[in-house]
């Protein structure tokens, strides 16, 4: 080897490093760039302002705990005791949880040591530790109280309107009521409402225990009153967690069925007309290209909300993927098997039978079962769109904007739903193509 | 050939036994294969019904209508052709700000991904005992469907493009930890062992041993994750987290009379989706195979 060509390497070796080292430095610059750009064209600073903090602690704090409402009318003078302020959580006439007590005078302990009193003539004491006895008195829409002109933070008092934030609970006067918030962990009634005879029941009382319900065998009973539970609803959580899965196996399995016909014509090998080929390419292109929100919104204005429509969408948009897919598996068939498979004397359709499908089938499989997964997932998301399903349910919640557990319950269903078909999937994936990952 | 080669036989293994026996495994696989398939039937058709039946309109009036929609959108946006340029301008910011959140949530979840599918595979893992954690966290990751997290958000942190970014990016952190997970499984330890020689802490050893192996793979399956996000990300939008799909919404909550503006969104949609696929194909095609066709 000559200096000359020795030089000319050297210098090669150098201009690569140069521009490896360049390009090292010159792509994290990039996406350092691309990050200031988004920091400003997403606005951050000014999320972090609007940002409600307040929302995410209710959140947090709902998700998992409830809250009893103690109400006094101030014009009736009627005390009553409900869970989360919903009527189908109230307790019924003569039941009181045990930290509500005394008849004239009704004495709410919130625990602590701080005590809440009702008195008669539309009076209210706090007693809190610490900071003394707060007293209040309703008069039509005035509130008059004991609170000294210089009140801590988690005291708001005006002359219509008294509220304290205490971290035992919360107390809430107007003229019109005097409302005490009492939270407790957990997610309450989840189980029996009070109308039910198996609220306050444990699970080997009602299995093993003397029938509660005279009418009914125990668990009959107690499975029956779970699922018309009223608050919760499990009915219909059940029936959108169904319709949800609906959506996915009907989308996923439909556009299954009307792919693979259409994928042969897609495929050089088995369809020689270059238009047909064409056609069917562009079809599943623009099945695809057009995205699934967009046929979800076309679709629901024909077939209106509900789980056909979801059904439908990933139908349509999953005609074209898998289409794509099953086109290029096709396209991928070793002709040696055709060959053998025509030798014997076969007719076309033996052939595609026994030549083709058998190869192709693991790879279609495989894909359709990976789909089904991933399609649960969408129907979520198109059920809120469409109004179907669990999605739907879940967003009505959140919209709501109260009942947190509720939230996260569906939640909890959803992710456990998803992981669930994962697994399904992937076992049916082992059993029926062998075990491959 | 005769069974008189095979000297003495069980009964089983004559010809005539063998057949036998082919046959009736070919009828057992045929009444097997035909379960399968009436099971899969009543599944469809029982399925079709019950959503037929749960659902606002019915399947056979829906189809007589399922042209009126577009028809009218495609007549008004026909109509109104001369305005359509203008409208596309209009809504070029929302396209870019769908991109944006797409390419974002690209970005981030794939670093995430990243960490999180070196920490759980086999070998490489920081901490060996932690593997089954981090693999759960993924696995959660990615069964978290975008619009729950960002529906949550929306709430704490108001309606925009940050909420829809942050969901997609903790659903593709999980979606391609797991991917990543999978490719560097089949990665070479040799150099990683060589790194170790050298004294060479954890993340040098990954970032110099590993991440050249399994770099091509990962850039692939990270192009083909954003285009699944800018769906994503447009879908997102509709539930009121900015973009072309927030603009969808309000063009068609408006009702009548704003349908060329839907025309527009459907135009710009279809045409960004179309773009990216092709680019993103002919990249990935690059990538895996080394040299472009």
């Amino acid at each position: 080897m000559s200096t000359a060509e020795l030089s000319q390497m050297k210098s090669d070796a150098d201009a690569l490093f140069r521009r490896k080292r360049i390009f090292a430095f010159a792509l994290p610059a990039l996406v350092l760039a691309y990050f200031v750009y988004i920091f400003f064209a997403f606005d951050i600073p000014g999320l972090i302002k609007r940002a409600n903090w307040d929302n995410a602690v209710t959140l947090a704090s709902d998700s998992w705990s409830y809250k009893t409402h103690v109400t006094r009318d101030n014009r009736t003078g009627e005390t009553d005791v409900v869970i989360e302020g919903e009527r189908k959580g109230a307790y019924p006439e003569g039941q009181r949880p045990d930290w509500v007590t005394g008849d004239d005078i009704i004495t709410v302990d919130l625990g602590g040591d701080t005590f809440v009193r009702l008195l008669p003539d539309r009076r209210t004491e706090i007693d809190i530790p610490g900071f003394g006895m707060i007293e209040a008195q309703a008069n039509g829409r005035q509130i008059t109280s004991n609170l000294p002109a210089d009140i801590p933070d988690w005291i708001n008092a005006s002359d219509r309107r008294v509220a304290i934030t205490l971290p035992e609970g919360r107390v809430a006067i107007t003229g019109s009521k005097t409302e005490v918030f009492n939270y407790f962990p957990g997610w309450e009634l989840f189980w029996f409402t009070f109308d039910s005879p198996y609220y306050g029941h444990g699970l080997t009382e009602i299995v093993f225990g003397p029938r509660i319900d005279p009418a009914r065998a125990n668990i009959v009973g107690a499975v029956s009153d779970w699922w018309n539970n009223p608050m919760w609803l499990h009915k219909n959580v059940v029936w959108a967690i169904g319709e949800t899965i609906l959506m996915a196996f009907l989308g996923t399995m439909g556009a299954a069925l009307v792919a693979l016909p259409l994928a042969f014509m897609a495929a050089r090998r088995f369809a020689p007309v270059m238009i047909i080929r064409a056609a069917s390419r562009r079809l599943f292109d623009f099945l695809r290209g057009v995205d699934a929100l967009i046929w979800t919104v076309v679709l629901s204005r024909a077939f209106g909300p509900g789980p056909l429509t979801g059904a439908l969408a990933i139908l349509i948009t999953d005609t074209g993927t898998f289409g794509k897919i099953f086109s290029e598996a096709l396209e991928n068939v070793d002709a040696k098997q055709i060959e053998g498979v025509a030798s014997t004397g076969a007719k076309p359709l033996q052939r595609y039978r026994f030549g083709v499908i058998p190869q192709v089938v693991p790879i279609l499989l495989a894909q359709i079962l990976y789909f089904l997964e991933s399609n649960t997932r969408s129907a979520t998301i198109i059920g809120a769109i469409t109004g179907g399903g669990i999605g739907l349910l879940l967003t009505q919640a959140i919209q709501t904007q109260k009942d947190w557990e509720e939230v996260v319950y569906y939640i909890i269903l959803i992710v456990g739903v998803v992981m669930a078909m994962d697994s399904f999937s992937g076992w049916l994936r082992g059993k029926l193509i062998g075990r491959k990952d | 050939m005769t069974d008189a080669t095979f000297g003495a036989t069980p009964a089983g293994h004559t010809v005539e036994g063998i057949r036998a026996d082919y046959m009736a495994q070919v009828q057992r696989r045929r009444l097997y294969g035909g379960l399968t398939l009436m099971i899969f039937v009543i599944l469809m058709v029982s399925g079709f019904t019950v959503a037929d039946s749960r659902n606002a309109g019915g399947f056979w009036d829906g189809l007589n209508q399922l042209g009126d929609y577009p028809g009218e959108v495609l007549a008004e946006a026909w109509a109104n052709r001369a305005n359509l340029p203008a409208l596309i301008v209009r809504f070029l910011p929302a396209l870019i700000e769908t991109v944006n959140i797409a390419a974002v949530s690209t970005l981030v979840g794939a670093g995430a991904g990243l960490v999180l599918s070196l920490l759980s595979t086999r070998g490489l893992a920081r901490w060996p005992r932690l593997t089954p954690l981090f693999r759960r966290l993924m696995d959660i990751m990615r069964a978290m469907p975008e619009i729950v997290i960002a529906l949550v958000l929306i709430f704490v942190l108001g309606g925009g493009p940050v909420p829809a970014m942050i969901a997609i990016a903790i659903h593709t952190a999980g979606a391609l930890g797991k991917m990543y997970s999978e490719v560097a499984e089949n990665a070479d330890l040799k150099p990683v062992e060589g790194l170790t020689s050298t004294g060479a802490t954890w993340a040098q050893k990954m970032w110099l041993g590993v991440l050249p192996q399994v770099a091509p793979n990962y850039i692939s399956y990270s192009l083909l994750r954003f285009e699944i996000n800018i769906r994503a990300s447009a879908i997102l939008g509709f539930v009121g987290a900015g973009g072309l799909g927030y603009e969808l919404r309000n063009s068609m909550s408006w009702g009548l009379g704003r349908f060329d503006e839907a025309a527009a969104i459907f135009l710009l949609l279809f045409g960004t989706i179309v773009l990216f696929d092709q680019v993103s194909s002919r990249y990935r095609n690059r990538l895996t195979e080394g040299h472009a066709k």
